[in-house]
């Protein structure tokens, strides 16, 4: 690679703006600027010196800023786009035709044309995730090419820059020196004492404070990129695990995804506030809202199966511990966490029916059937005994003389039943559901009458692991000490130098916060009699001052 | 006296105090040149002595309604706006400290005060809190996220004075257009503060029956008079206004009547001011601003984004992710709310790149901080009144 040698000496890598080590200006542009741009320390960055290969231009294109803020813009914009109307995961339909009926109904033709466009599952859609991917590449590339040079230039920084290079910082002051060599040794102290790195040579003076604040925003950019790579982990098999369960009281069921254990619902609680009970200053809003609600709670056994325990085998679960879960509470075991998330009250949990003589009216026992696991015969003694032919769990009427049912939750159970007594041995079929009894082969002696239900409440509850946590709390961290970094420390430097002709020339710099670096600037003025500079940005200041010199 | 009305006895006291300052800040603002430094210490002293009070017992409005509820006072849109309107007059003191500059007290003070009183015309009745909301990240998570877009609104305030002192009002250009658009959304502000009063006084009260989007009859009852009616609206209450138009399903015709009272009523406020001072509100407050030092101004405003996108990165971002984690199981769903939370934050991201890398200082970082003072405020009341989510407290 050819270099560049400056006139000071120091040799820079091809690309460099201003000399590493003098700060001289060492390409045209850069000699013809007013105020040199400071913003890499002019240090040469790869994308800035090749564009030759197909790499270096895909190099270039990540690595622009330019690019960088036009995704986010794009993925901002992207993502506005998506909050219009509720996404596909809040929308109360499952199956594609009956979302695309959904949104087409309820918000129509802009509706339909939100879902067809793909906009009603933006955010899983290819092409969102894309941008994000390129903004994780932007991240990377950009950070890369700027942090190596960075650092190499700031570390081997020289205390005496050209005048060149002082001439052009955006704070600069010259004048006569009034306190001879002293200045330096007052200015050092000075510096030290508002607590500056000082480096001190024969006649110049470079105090530099905060210089790691410079690393802030790519230890942010570090942050966010192993936030990405937490994200894109949960991809992996056994990384993560999003489940459902719905679990009914007194019911154990085995946890969908974890190895062996099984949950026991003892009791869903609901709870609301109560105007009587709660405290009186929620009672303006209970009154005006209605019901409140204030606890979703499943007491809840968690068992684990024995490592010996044959697959299937249940019976000799051992207890792990008791626990209630509420919102915000979940329940936590080995990585998982099992929330409260939904609840059914009062499903049908058993129907008890009672067989009996229609002409004498005498019964002959009664019957519960289990809504959940209903058994298939039910000896009621004395050679009486019901048998079912057939359950419809949700019974919705007959088609074509067959019953219906549309999902296998009870919501309006309905039974086929046999009913055998010793003076019908050969049994009398009949359909029984709550309230209704048809009798399809004709008029029968017996009847099973409904009688009563029993019922109890189900837990919606949600089974999650997520082994990428910390890998997401990880990058969290990381990209708030560097944005904290970058944002509450700035780096500071402040440069006094005596020139070839005997008068003291000060520059300083700082990447952000000038109003502080100017306080600290005119400290040390006041200390070492420094001449007076000038913000060469501030233009009224510069205006009011030279109105002022006018009119004296 | 209960808990409760002290509480609110405090929060009037602060406003009353607001409203004071500020005219102090104006007072100090508008000394002339000559004796600008003595004067404007003087007042400005004065202002900040009196916002600091007026903070003081904002304070105390907080802890005591905090104790008297049981939980922070941050959970129904009137908690969380007010609560807003406080951190801003924090921030605010925060900056004037760092930077003495009783101009920013002048416009930052009348925004908290538009801010509190839009929040007032809230249900104000301290609520139970749901089960969702039961854990102390929700103090955590909302405090940090407000107090980092109230500092962050500080720099929307810098960019206004910016603004005002900069654009050339004597020519019709797009920015004298876009200054007055903004001026005029403040007076909207005051115009639904200001209908909402006037039926509130009236105790304005209209009940309908009518049809949701899902088919199902429902009633609800209006507080202003409906222009326009709910899908196959019945009217329940005699003798009020009929509806002027007839809603589809799907728009919800108290909310849009609710607007545009507030537009009517903004718009004639606006038109009154117009003729009395016969200029744009910008161009009144133009030579106010003229005593601003741009290059300062512009400082600031890139300052208070430095100092506040951590702190709202923190609190409206990853505190939201550990709450939503517990609470939901999952830390990012993307919910309305939770979107534009991430919108803000890359908003200023891209502030922050475009004012770093492309030199965008001056005017244009003065726009974007504007910007996004506007995103910040949709968030908080488009998003939670328009498009419900989990998030939706109303
Ligand atoms: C959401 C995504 C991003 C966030 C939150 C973010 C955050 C930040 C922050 C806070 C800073 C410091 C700014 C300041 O101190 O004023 C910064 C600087 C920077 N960012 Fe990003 N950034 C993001 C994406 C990107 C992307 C995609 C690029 C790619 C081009 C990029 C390139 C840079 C560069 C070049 C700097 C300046 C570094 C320096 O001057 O030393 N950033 N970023």
């Amino acid at each position: 690679m050819n270099k560049i040698l400056c006139t000071c000496g120091h040799e820079n890598p091809k690309g460099t703006v201003l000399c590493g080590s003098c700060g001289r200006p060492l390409t045209e542009e850069a000699s013809n600027q007013k105020l040199v741009d400071m913003r890499y320390e002019g240090s040469a960055r790869r994308s800035q010196t090749f564009n030759k290969s197909i790499i270096d231009k895909v190099w270039n294109f990540f690595s622009s800023v330019k690019v960088g803020v036009s995704l986010i813009v794009i993925i901002l914009v992207a993502a506005a786009i998506g909050t219009i109307l509720p996404q596909v995961f809040y929308v109360p339909a499952t199956g594609e035709a009956e979302i695309a009926a959904y949104y087409e109904r309820v918000y129509g033709t802009f509706g339909k044309l939100y879902y067809q466009l793909g906009l009603s599952d933006l955010y899983g859609s290819w092409w969102f995730q894309t941008l994000i991917g390129m903004l994780g590449i932007s991240l990377i590339v950009a950070s890369l090419d700027r942090v190596i040079p960075l650092y190499k230039s700031l570390k081997k920084q020289r205390t005496r820059r050209h005048e060149s290079f002082m001439k052009r910082q955006r704070i600069f002051g010259i004048g006569e020196n009034a306190l001879g060599e002293n200045t330096f040794a007052k200015s050092e102290e000075k510096l030290k004492s508002l607590g500056y790195n000082v480096k001190r040579e024969d006649g110049a003076v470079l105090g530099e404070k905060a210089r790691f604040s410079r690393w802030g925003p790519y230890i942010n950019h570090l942050g966010l990129i192993i936030f990405l790579f937490g994200v894109m982990l949960r991809a992996l098999p056994g990384f993560y695990v999003d489940e459902t369960m719905w679990l009914r009281e007194g019911e154990t069921r085995a946890i969908p995804e974890t190895p062996g254990y099984y949950l026991k619902s003892d009791e869903f609680i609901l709870e609301t506030y109560d105007k009587e009970k709660a405290d009186e200053v929620f009672n303006d809003a209970i009154e005006r809202v209605g019901t409140i609600a204030s606890n979703y709670q499943t007491d809840v056994v968690l068992y684990k199966k024995p490592e010996d325990a044959l697959p299937g085998q249940t019976d000799k679960l051992e207890e792990v511990k008791k626990d209630s879960i509420q919102v915000n509470e979940p329940l936590k075991f080995e990585g998982f966490a099992v929330y409260q998330m939904d609840f059914r009250l009062d499903e049908l949990r058993s129907m008890q029916f009672n067989l009996s003589n229609k002409a004498t009216g005498e019964s002959l026992g009664d019957v519960s059937v289990d809504l959940v696991e209903p058994e298939m015969s039910y000896d009621l003694g004395n050679g009486n005994k019901v048998e079912l032919l057939g359950y419809y769990p949700d019974f919705t009427g007959f088609e074509n003389g067959e019953p219906q049912t549309q999902s296998p939750i009870p919501n309006n159970p309905a039974f086929l039943v046999k009913m055998t007594t010793p003076e019908t041995p050969k049994g009398e079929t009949s359909f029984v559901a709550i309230k209704q009894t048809v009798e399809p082969f004709g008029e029968n002696k017996y009847k099973l009458e409904f009688n009563n239900v029993e019922t109890r409440d189900v837990s919606g509850l949600t089974i999650r692991k997520d082994k990428t946590l910390w890998v997401l709390a990880l990058g969290g961290l990381i990209f708030m000490i560097g944005v904290a970094q970058g944002s509450y420390w700035n780096h500071r430097r402040i440069w006094i130098h005596e020139t070839k002709d005997g008068h003291i020339a000060v520059a300083a710099h700082t990447n952000k916060n000038w109003l502080s670096v100017k306080k600290d600037l005119d400290q040390v003025t006041l200390v070492a009699n420094l001449p007076p500079y000038i913000d060469q940005h501030d233009l009224e200041a510069l205006e009011e001052k030279k109105d002022g010199e006018k009119s004296s | 006296m209960t808990l409760v009305s002290v509480s609110g006895n405090l929060l009037f006291i602060a406003f009353v105090c607001y409203l004071a300052a500020t005219l102090f800040f104006g007072g100090a603002v508008k000394s002339s040149t000559k004796e600008i430094a003595t004067s404007e210490k003087r007042w400005g002293r004065i202002g900040i002595i009196i916002t600091i009070i007026g903070f003081i017992s904002n304070l105390g409005y907080f802890v005591t309604r905090w104790i008297a509820a049981g939980h922070a006072p941050v959970s129904n849109l009137f908690e969380f706006t007010t609560a807003f309107g406080m951190m801003i007059v924090g921030s605010f003191i925060l900056i004037y400290f760092l930077y003495k500059t009783p101009l920013l007290g002048l416009f930052a003070l009348p925004i908290a005060v538009i801010i509190i009183g839009f929040a007032s015309m809230f249900p104000t009745d301290i609520n139970p809190l749901i089960p969702a909301l039961k854990s102390y990240w929700l103090y955590v998570h909302v405090i940090t996220a407000a107090l980092g877009e109230s500092i962050l609104a500080m720099s929307a305030v810098a960019g206004l004075i910016y603004l005002t002192k900069n654009i050339d009002l004597t020519k019709k250009s797009k920015q004298r257009f876009w200054l007055e658009a903004v001026m005029l959304t403040l007076v909207l502000v005051l115009g639904f503060v200001a209908s909402t009063t006037t039926f509130k006084v009236m105790d304005y009260e209209a009940s309908f029956n009518y049809i949701d989007k899902e088919e199902k009859a429902d009633e609800i009852t209006y507080n202003v008079p409906p222009i326009f009616g709910m899908n196959e609206y019945e009217a329940l209450t005699p003798g009020t206004m009929t509806p002027l138009v007839e809603t589809p399903p799907i728009v919800n015709a108290k909310k849009l009547t609710t607007v545009t009272w507030s537009l009517i009523f903004g718009l004639v406020l606006y038109v009154l001011i117009r003729l009395i001072i016969r200029k744009p509100i910008a161009a009144l407050l133009q030579p106010l601003a003229k005593k601003a030092n741009s290059q300062l101004m512009d400082e600031i405003g890139y300052r208070a984004v430095l100092i506040g996108f951590p702190v709202f990165t923190l609190g409206a971002l990853i505190f939201a992710m550990i709450w939503a984690q517990e609470a939901w199981s999952r830390f990012w769903g993307w919910d309305p709310k939770e979107v534009w939370a991430l919108i803000t934050w890359l908003f200023y991201a891209a502030f922050l790149h475009l004012r770093l890398s492309k030199g965008w200082q001056g005017e244009k970082s003065a726009w974007l901080a504007v910007i996004g003072f506007i995103i910040i405020m949709f968030n908080l009341i488009a998003v939670n009144l328009i498009i419900a989510g989990l998030h939706s407290y109303a």
